[in-house]
């Protein structure tokens, strides 16, 4: 009898011991934040688009984060819902771009100068502070800064702004995927003008 | 150091890379001849980014005369060489033109005419490169615009810059030349040995090496013995590597001839070697003795397709096409045109690309030469591929990441580290394109690069706005609640009574003005219509008026009383009582007034019209008194309640006034939730609903200017169309059903619906409404106490109508509905 008094008053001391070293590193080692939001603003664009319905990336990676679907970000593409997929442990899902041509096509916005009216509403939608300008004088687009969100065409009064694809330059050409199997490698090209 | 010559006797040691191929050389169609001298183009086409680097920028115009060897654009930064005119003649123009580039895009390039007189700027050889120093010798380079001839194009004067800490053990002359086809390196040394010799002194000058090996293939016995003599006496040693390709690899040939292996991702400058291409040596020694800068390369033009193939000692920008004519291309038998070797060069797709830096070889080759290759065929794992890698990678495993787009595991598998040499593709039973496939994945592996610090830097942005923005609003909030405070404390600071008396007389001097304003405009319209009360109506007008002005005197008065006297106000009962008592007997007398001049002027008594202005007056006095009346009452609301009748409508009112006050505590949180759902749902109904109109519209743009011949697209885009709009429907609807449900949540908390809280405060404006209309339908002819009750309960109306339009309003705020009332 004695013994399994023992045993359980050995027992519950460890209990107490361990639940006591639980409570103190809970407290000690407390996690600011939430990490894993952190994770998934990393992997989502940064266009601050909207077009998942959220008002910019790190409110829709919270959203995520409480369970929304991780397949509503068309700037991403596929990669980003797979790369969602793999950090949540969930299912790849189809892109809910809604058939959009040019989901995950990378644009630019432009404005045509001399139409620009100087407004600034552009400016003021920029979620990324990418146009410059003042009132009463010609705004434009830092291309390089440029997310190709299209929150600026929407404001501007003058519809002076398109969104252009981002034209290929020698710096950001590559090499396509080849055809595949049972195709040539590489189509001969004429040469012409000899 | 005379032991060298001995030293070179014995097999020099030369280690082995793994893998390697060993490809038809098809070198002796084209190094039998002596190096030739090129054409004389009609026009010159000088690419800005024949280099590796930043493109120089030019310092020429168009139309501008240039002498030969003159600069024409100047390197910016610090990977970049100049460029030079390679003859004399005249800038024709600075634009795109088709450049070396496998993707066939245009470049920015500076085109002359030569005039033909191939005169040279004056020429500043340097006879004593010691008296320039290492400093100057470099600045000398970059000037002259050397860059690698080897085939990447690297700036000379920037691999021959080290850091303080660096020292040189080797210095390698790549003479290996292993691509087939090429023989442009071997022709240069049988010629220019000494020549070449001379650039590998000034290299040793400038580096300091430990030892100088000059690396050429055993295929070349006449190079090897012409380097051999120039080399004789010196501290060069002249190794012979056995014929494989790729052992002209820069990290092969360093692993050939020290049998150190350059680590992944490391230069190998940082091994204590650097490597420089025989072509290159001869270069330096051109701009550093002769004052010559880099305007013109040995190039051999090689293939079936040409009748006389050789080396040509090319003007740099000299056209493709007018070198292949120069070797006598036969255009009908050429099938296919590469730039570089078989092994690594790329077809290209214009003859008019020039001939820059980097072009040591032309390939016309016939389709039977170089066929097209056969299709791609499925993998077999064999493994031949993973043994002719000299970079020992695993060239099927990358295969497999590459096509499978998965290229974080290829990457691991070192995909980075191929030298994209073909030996893989070469080997493969399969055809399998390898390189195509490791080019692709590292160009997408380089372009999620590209986009991950886009993506971060727009994520700074981003947050550096949100925060700006933030910091914005909380100033403008601060600002706000100082500007309260302040009106607060002055408030308090000024007597409370004055202020209630001065409001009062505020508002008395507004009715009075309003009252005489409409009696002026009922006079003016009575004048027009010629009734014949019209002068008496202008007299009231006149009366009101002069009560008007009395108000605002006495409304100055107080104001300039009130600071310095804050008199007390009687108590508003007792002040209330006696002002009725003197309303009614005022409108008592008034009526008694008209009631006698009416009767004398039924009888034409002369002096009805003495009556009627008496009655006038008294009329005024009784108004005057009325409006004090009213301002005593709406000083003291209470007693207004007390006064006013009871209704259905005012019974609401203190109920909506309690849910509303009830609301707030109903659920913030949800509240908040909902609003934030509320703010996504419509930018996404904004979103689709925009997307929607510019599908529309580019559907109209397409139906006007397409027309019938393009229905598949039309239909398609119609596609589009409808389902955007069906999008665009659904946000609506989540919309309208969260709406819903803040609504139900306002009946919740309210015990009504929205609808029912717009309601009444709608019903509450146009009872009021209605009142204010009767008020002044009666006020010329009921009695005073009717007026009274009248204004009393106008008053009460008017609070109840206010209490509803709060309710609402706060409702609404409550559930985040606010834009959506709007």
């Amino acid at each position: 009898m004695t013994t399994v008094l023992i045993a359980i008053a050995a027992l519950l001391a460890l209990a107490a011991v361990f639940g006591a070293a639980l409570g103190f590193a809970s407290e000690k080692f407390k996690v600011e934040g939430d990490p894993i939001v952190d994770q998934i603003d990393a992997l989502l664009p940064q266009t601050q688009c909207g077009q998942c319905g959220h008002p910019g990336c790190r409110p829709y990676a919270e959203a995520i984060a409480e369970g929304e679907e991780h397949n509503r970000c068309p700037p991403g593409g596929e990669t980003t819902v797979e790369a969602l997929a793999d950090l949540l442990g969930r299912e790849v899902l189809p892109l809910d771009d809604d058939g959009a041509e040019d989901a995950g096509e990378d644009r630019v916005a432009f404005i045509r100068e001399d139409e620009c009216i100087g407004c600034t509403k552009c400016i003021q939608a920029c979620p990324v502070d990418a146009i410059v300008g003042a009132a009463k004088q010609m705004h434009t687009v830092i291309a390089d800064e440029c997310t190709g969100c299209d929150l600026c065409v929407e404001p501007c009064p003058v519809d002076c702004i398109d969104m252009l694809p981002r034209a290929t330059t020698l710096a950001t050409w590559s090499w396509d995927r080849p055809a595949g199997i049972g195709r040539r490698p590489e189509e001969r090209i004429e040469v012409v003008n000899l | 150091m005379f032991g060298l010559f001995g030293k070179a006797r014995p097999p020099a040691p030369v280690f082995d890379f793994p893998g390697g191929v060993h490809p038809p050389q098809h070198k002796g169609r084209s190094n039998g001849t002596p190096i030739q001298p090129g054409p004389l183009p009609a026009q010159l086409v000088l690419p800005l980014n024949m280099h590796l680097g930043a493109p120089a920028k030019p310092c020429v115009a168009e139309g501008d005369r240039v002498l030969k060897g003159e600069k024409i654009a100047e390197p910016v930064g610090a990977v970049s060489a100049a460029l030079h005119a390679p003859t004399s003649g005249t800038v024709v123009a600075i634009g795109p033109r088709p450049i070396q580039h496998p993707s066939g895009m245009d470049a920015l390039c500076i085109v002359m005419e030569p005039d033909g007189e191939d005169r040279w700027i004056e020429r500043r050889p340097v006879a004593d490169p010691a008296a320039l120093g290492p400093d100057g010798l470099v600045a000398l380079l970059r000037e002259a615009g050397v860059a690698g001839l080897g085939g990447a194009g690297f700036p000379t004067a920037v691999k021959v810059t080290l850091g303080d800490q660096q020292r040189v053990e080797q210095l390698i002359i790549n003479a290996v030349e292993c691509e087939p086809y090429i023989t442009a390196d071997d022709r240069l040394m049988r010629e220019r040995a000494d020549e070449i010799a001379g650039g590998i002194r000034l290299l040793q000058y400038l580096l300091n090496p430990q030892h100088t090996l000059i690396g050429i293939e055993d295929n070349k016995p006449e190079a090897i013995a012409a380097m051999r003599a120039a080399c004789a006496g010196s501290d060069m040693e002249v190794r012979v590597v056995p014929t494989k390709y790729p052992s002209g690899g820069e990290k092969q040939l360093i692993q050939l001839l020290t049998g150190k292996e350059v680590p992944s991702g490391a230069l190998p400058a940082q091994c204590g070697v650097v490597c420089q291409n025989v072509g290159t040596a001869w270069a330096i020694k051109r701009a550093v003795h002769d004052g010559e800068p880099l305007i013109r390369r040995v190039t051999t033009v090689t293939g079936d397709a040409v009748a006389r193939p050789g080396n040509y000692e090319t003007l740099l920008g000299t056209p493709v096409r007018d070198l292949l004519r120069h070797a006598g291309v036969d255009g009908e038998r050429l099938g296919r045109l590469v730039m570089g070797g078989p092994m690594m060069g790329f077809t290209l797709h214009d003859p008019a690309v020039p001939v820059v830096k980097t072009s040591n070889c032309l390939i016309a080759a016939t389709l039977e030469e170089l066929p097209e290759p056969p299709p791609e065929q499925a993998c077999i794992r064999c493994g031949a591929c993973a043994e002719s890698c000299p970079a020992s990678l695993l060239p099927q495993q990358l295969y497999w990441y590459a096509k499978s787009d998965d290229f974080e595991r290829a990457q691991r598998h070192d995909l980075m580290d191929c030298i994209e040499c073909g030996a893989c593709a070469y080997v493969c039973p399969s055809h399998i394109p390898l390189v195509q496939y490791y080019r692709y994945a590292k160009g997408e592996i380089r372009h999620q690069a590209a986009e991950q610090l886009k993506a971060d830097r727009a994520r700074e942005r981003f947050e550096a706005r949100q925060a700006r923005l933030e910091k914005e609003r909380e100033e403008k909030e601060a600002r706000r609640r100082a500007r309260l405070e302040a009106n607060r404390q002055k408030q308090a600071a000024a007597p409370a009574g004055d202020d209630r008396r001065l409001a009062d007389l505020k508002k008395a001097v507004g009715k009075a003005s309003s009252a005489y304003k409409a009696a002026v405009k009922a006079a003016k319209t009575a004048e027009a219509q010629e009734t014949d009360n019209a002068a008496e109506l202008r007299a009231r007008a006149d009366q009101l008026k002069a009560e008007a002005d009395r108000l605002k005197a006495e409304l100055r008065d107080a104001k300039a009383g009130a600071p310095a006297a804050g008199a007390p106000v009687p108590a508003p009962t007792d002040l209330l009582a006696d002002l009725k008592k003197a309303v009614g007997e005022a409108s008592g007398a008034y009526k008694a007034a008209v009631k006698a001049a009416k009767a004398a002027e039924a009888e034409g008594t002369d002096n009805a019209h003495d009556l009627r202005a008496k009655a006038d007056t008294l009329k005024a006095e009784a108004d005057r008194l009325k409006a004090e009346l009213r301002d005593a009452k709406a000083a003291n609301p209470g007693a207004v309640v007390k006064l006013a009748p009871t209704g259905k409508a005012q019974d609401n009112a203190p109920a909506t006034g309690d849910a509303t006050t009830s609301a707030p505590e109903a659920d913030p949180e949800a509240a908040a939730k909902r609003q934030k759902r509320l703010k996504a749902l419509k930018t996404a109904y904004n979103m689709a609903h925009k997307q929607y109109k510019e599908a529309h519209a580019a559907l109209e743009r397409t139906e006007r200017d397409a027309g019938d011949d393009d229905r598949e697209r039309l239909d398609a885009l119609a596609a589009k169309v409808d389902k955007l709009k069906a999008k665009a429907d659904h946000c609506r609807d989540a919309l309208n059903a969260l709406v819903e449900e803040a609504k139900a949540d306002i009946r919740a908390h309210t015990g009504k619906d929205l609808k029912t809280l717009k309601l009444e405060a709608a019903r509450a404006e146009t009872a009021l409404r209605q009142k204010a209309d009767e008020l002044a339908r009666l006020r010329d002819t009921a009695d005073a106490d009717t007026l009274e009750t009248l204004d009393g309960e106008l008053r009460a109306l008017d609070e109840e109508a206010q209490v509803a339009r709060r309710a609402l309003k706060q409702a609404v705020q409550e559930q985040g509905l606010v834009e959506d009332d709007q």
